[in-house]
């Protein structure tokens, strides 16, 4: 097998090659980016091997600039004629283009001219037999835990490593490995005529910091036994618990609403919000991109532009928006490293657990899985289908089902009452539970 | 050989010296081991985008994507390597993999052969061709001018063009050889107006497996525009959405997504041959209100969910799915038919040559009634009217499925009284359809602007349906 360095060469100079060519061709800047990932995926169901399948994905993509003109094209064969394609592709592209102002790359002085390394690459020796008994492990864990779990969509495990380059006719020319992992499990659960499924994973950059195989199913198992016996709630307006793992969700719309591809569109609900009170004085949010082995890490953004621990929201406040390049000249602010996207963003956590919330929140809704994609970004209008637990006196009563639960994003982060410490570490956002003032639940009176 | 055949040939074989013969000893690695079904899946395709923002279109991307898929089922095991380097090294080496799930013995078999070609369902074309990078950019500048003009709220305009092009070479384990090539294009509108501090957006689109000269014919594209406008000025007067049980008429065409939510997908054969789908083992019952015959049809000329042959190289058919309110059948690819004794419906498809194939739908849709939307419309005291409608989703086991609407209106006395902001509808999906007690005669398909996601694969797809009245699904409103 190649050495990884040697791979990376490999795309370096694939990268190097056809900024090469774009100059050739009369690009007056060009950037290109090329990644090459390899994996296994492994499936198990009801004991026995389910699927095998080997991946492997390379693909090269350039951005030429002429002028104020812009032009981008990719292709995943890297022969040298499909390279000659796709620079060619990129240049007519960018001949036809409108001219904006705003377009280029981003200052010289933005770039991570010398790259921290994060500790992101950690290649697993596994070979499908083992990664096989493992998923039957964690399947087995999941199917023995009680007699109403009847069925499985199984359990699967994946291991993926690879490479990433990305250049520009600044003379930035970077990669850097990576990998990542992981595991779940889906199974079934019956009650008479009734069926619920639910799911558990993990996730890590270095397998060793996998959840056991027997932990993952066993979570899947308490997670699906517990949703049986659902039933929907009568309308009424309550206070609502959304457990950490789609708490996050709460967060990523918020990041949504602040990225300067939407604030320059117009097409937020938080414009114009950098110094304001979005939240209560308790919350505070920052990004930290350099965290070692994290899920989220990069030493760079997409364009290159070093990426740097900071606040996003600090006593409740906006402090930063979340640009790229050229979103930022838009709003005629700078760059804040986030082409592409954030990298781990972190909720400070608060003093109560997941218990003490719902003890605290005494009658109410927890909410442990959302459906459908009803958030207007545009307004803040916000109304999902939500699957959780009744509250009242302080403990869970009963299993929910068929509501959607509704507000708008502002007053639902305005009016936050709690943040849980009981985070979930598995993403890129990281938050414990979130517990909101009264939203909007809509149910039905009718059989059950 | 098939007009089809023969460009695959020329596009994904003969680049990289390749003949149909060394697919033939690929084939012959693959059954040194004795499976149920195995093929090999080439695919060459080069996709492209223009967006227009701000009054200009700044950017454009062109990709060009190949590469093969080998894949071996014994039983419910599945073997399947991939690469996107297209020789005859890797695709021998992926044969040894996905036979690998396999373990014993060798089995007969046959040298492959050109087999029959289906219908053809749309042209052989590339899109991408079809219009000069001149005439693209043009388009874009012009209907955002329109959009402009047609309301001086409207603050901002962006406009989408894309199109692909596709070749794909399919042989299967029986040693038959098939090609298809599938254009598809796609135009989309999306304005953002404001008035008196309140900012809404409006959307509307389409396309189909044609080429860009379809949007200049009968002012489609303009079409869109007025549709996208026309949403963001209704939105602008919306009030709160009502939150309960109440009674609901569905508009027709794209508002047919609820019949891919809530029924389609849980009749899709993978789910049922596991039993995890709401739906399991309840063919021959009664699961919709007698009113209701449902289709999934993969040969309707030209639309966004047709295929000339699935991803499996099986053609595609009619499937009735619910007929008289009775559940008739799954749909299915080659594996779970095998499963279950039964035939592949043609409905197989992958996202690409990187994943494996699962039985998907095509253009699903509710046939006709009696009734014209305005005397459904009529026939409610008290309720909504969702006359349009964003995404959706499901989850098939409990079969609990939502869409949110992006249009829609109160009905008082029968009558259309004020429009109300989108809200999320949530059912269950066997029980929804019992509860349609007017069915219109207006069934129109979407406009061509469906993708339907499933572990992890987009495919196009089509939905349909005349105006619905159904007698009781909540809805996800703020207004107690």
């Amino acid at each position: 097998m190649e050495s990884i360095a040697a791979k990376l060469a490999m795309l370096q100079d694939q990268v190097a090659r056809v900024l090469a060519l774009a100059k050739k061709r009369g690009a007056s800047a060009a950037e290109a980016g090329a990644h090459l990932d390899e994996g296994l995926s492994v499936s198990a169901r009801l004991g026995e091997a389910e699927s095998i399948e080997y991946h492997r994905d390379q693909k090269l993509a350039i951005t030429v600039y002429m002028g104020q003109r812009k032009g981008s094209a990719s292709t995943s064969d890297l022969s040298p004629t499909s390279l000659e394609e796709t620079v060619e592709a990129a240049c007519a592209i960018a001949r036809f283009a409108n001219e904006d102002r705003y377009a280029g790359l981003p200052d010289p002085e933005k770039l991570a001219w010398e790259p921290p390394d994060l500790d992101l690459y950690h290649p697993w020796e596994i070979d499908p037999d083992q990664a096989l008994e493992r998923a039957i492990e964690c399947e087995a864990e999941a199917l023995q835990f009680d007699p109403q779990i009847v069925n499985s969509e199984g359990a699967t495990l994946t291991s993926h490593h690879g490479i990433r380059v990305l250049g520009n006719t600044h003379g930035f020319l970077h990669g850097y490995p990576a990998s990542r992992h992981s595991l779940s499990c889906v199974v079934v659960g019956r009650r008479g005529e009734e069926m619920q499924r639910d799911h558990w994973y993990t996730v890590a950059r270095d397998s060793k910091e996998l959840e056991s195989p027997a932990c993952c199913g066993r979570k899947a198992a308490e997670r699906t036994i517990a949703r049986l016996g659902a039933r929907p709630l009568n309308t009424r307006t309550c206070p609502v618990i959304y457990a950490a793992e789609v708490a996050t969700s709460l967060i990523g719309h918020f990041l949504a609403a602040i990225r300067g591809g939407n604030l320059y569109r117009q097409a937020s609900f938080l414009l114009d919000s950098l110094e304001r009170q979005v939240f209560p004085e308790f919350v505070h949010i920052h990004e930290e991109p350099h965290l070692r082995k994290g899920l989220g890490s990069a030493p760079y953004d997409s364009e290159g532009v070093a990426t740097y621990p900071h606040d996003l929201v600090q006593n409740g406040k906006v402090k930063s928006y979340i640009l790229g390049t050229y979103s930022a000249r838009k709003l005629g602010l700078v760059t804040t490293g986030n082409a592409g996207g954030v990298h781990n963003v972190l909720v400070d956590p608060g003093p109560l657990d997941f218990q003490d919330l719902i003890r605290e929140m005494g009658t109410g809704l927890v909410v442990t899985e959302l459906i459908g994609h009803g958030v207007n970004l545009v307004t803040g209008d916000y109304s999902r289908g939500a699957v959780g637990f009744w509250v009242e006196n302080g403990e869970i009563q009963h299993p929910v089902e068929e509501i959607t639960i509704a507000a708008n994003l502002k007053k639902m982060f305005h009016e936050l009452l709690a943040i849980g410490r009981d985070v979930d570490r598995r993403g890129n956002i990281q938050t414990g539970s979130i517990w909101l003032s009264n939203m909007t639940v809509a149910g039905s009176p009718l059989k059950h | 050989m098939t007009e089809a055949l023969s460009l695959a040939r020329r596009i994904l074989l003969e680049p990289y010296g390749l003949e149909f013969s060394h697919l033939d000893q690929v084939l012959g690695r693959i059954l040194t081991t004795p499976v149920d079904l195995a093929d090999i899946y080439l695919q060459f395709s080069r996709f492209e985008s223009w967006v227009l923002e701000d009054g200009i279109v700044k950017e454009g991307a062109h990709s060009l994507e190949q590469g093969f898929g080998v894949r071996a089922v014994c039983g419910d095991k599945t073997g399947f390597a991939y690469s996107d380097v297209i020789e005859f090294a890797a695709l021998m080496e992926a044969a040894s993999k996905a036979r690998a799930i396999a373990r014993h013995a060798t089995s007969a078999r046959e040298a492959i052969a050109a087999s029959a070609s289906p219908r053809q369902l749309y042209p052989y074309v590339d899109p991408l061709q079809s219009l000069s990078a001149e005439d693209k950019v043009d388009l874009l500048c012009r209907l955002d001018k329109i959009a402009r003009q047609s309301d001086p709220r409207v603050e901002q305009v962006i406009v989408s063009l894309a199109g692909s092009f596709e070749v794909i070479l399919i042989v299967t384990q029986d040693g038959a050889l098939q090609a298809d090539v599938r254009p598809l294009v796609r135009l989309n509108v999306n304005v953002i107006m404001t008035h008196r501090g309140r900012r809404e957006q409006g959307s509307a689109g389409g396309g189909g497996r044609t080429d860009y000269q379809f949007f200049l014919e009968n002012q489609r594209a303009e079409g869109y525009v007025a549709e996208a406008v026309h949403q963001a000025q209704v939105n602008l007067e919306a009030a709160p959405a009502p939150a309960g049980t109440l009674t609901v008429v569905l508009g027709s065409g794209w508002p047919g997504v609820l019949l891919h939510e809530a029924i389609g997908h849980g009749l899709e054969g993978d789910f049922n041959r596991k039993g995890t789908s709401a739906f399991s083992g309840r063919i021959g019952e009664k699961v919709a209100s007698s009113l209701c015959t449902v289709v999934d049809d993969g040969t309707l000329p030209g639309q966004r969910g047709s295929l000339n042959l699935d991803d499996e190289g099986t053609p595609t058919q009619r499937t009735v799915l619910i007929e008289g309110g009775i559940l008739k059948n799954y749909m299915q690819d080659r594996m779970n038919a095998h499963l279950m004794g039964t035939l592949s419906t043609g409905n197989g498809r992958r996202e690409s040559y990187a994943y494996p194939p699962l039985p998907r739908m095509t253009n699903t849709y509710l046939l006709p009634g009696e009734y014209s939307p305005e005397e459904i419309i009529a026939s409610v005291d008290k309720g909504l009217y969702a006359k349009n409608f964003g995404g959706g989703q499901v989850d098939i086991t409990s079969g609990k499925f939502v869409f949110s609407a992006c249009e829609a209106y109160w009905i008082e006395n029968g009558r259309i009284a004020y429009p109300v902001k989108g809200a999320t509808l949530i059912g269950n999906g066997p029980e929804v359809l019992t509860r349609v007690s007017m069915v219109g005669n207006d069934l129109c398909l979407d406009p061509g602007v469906g993708t339907c996601g499933k572990e992890g694969q987009s495919v196009p797809v089509g939905v349909g349906q005349p105006t619905l009245r159904v007698d009781g699904l909540t809805v996800g409103g703020t207004l107690t």
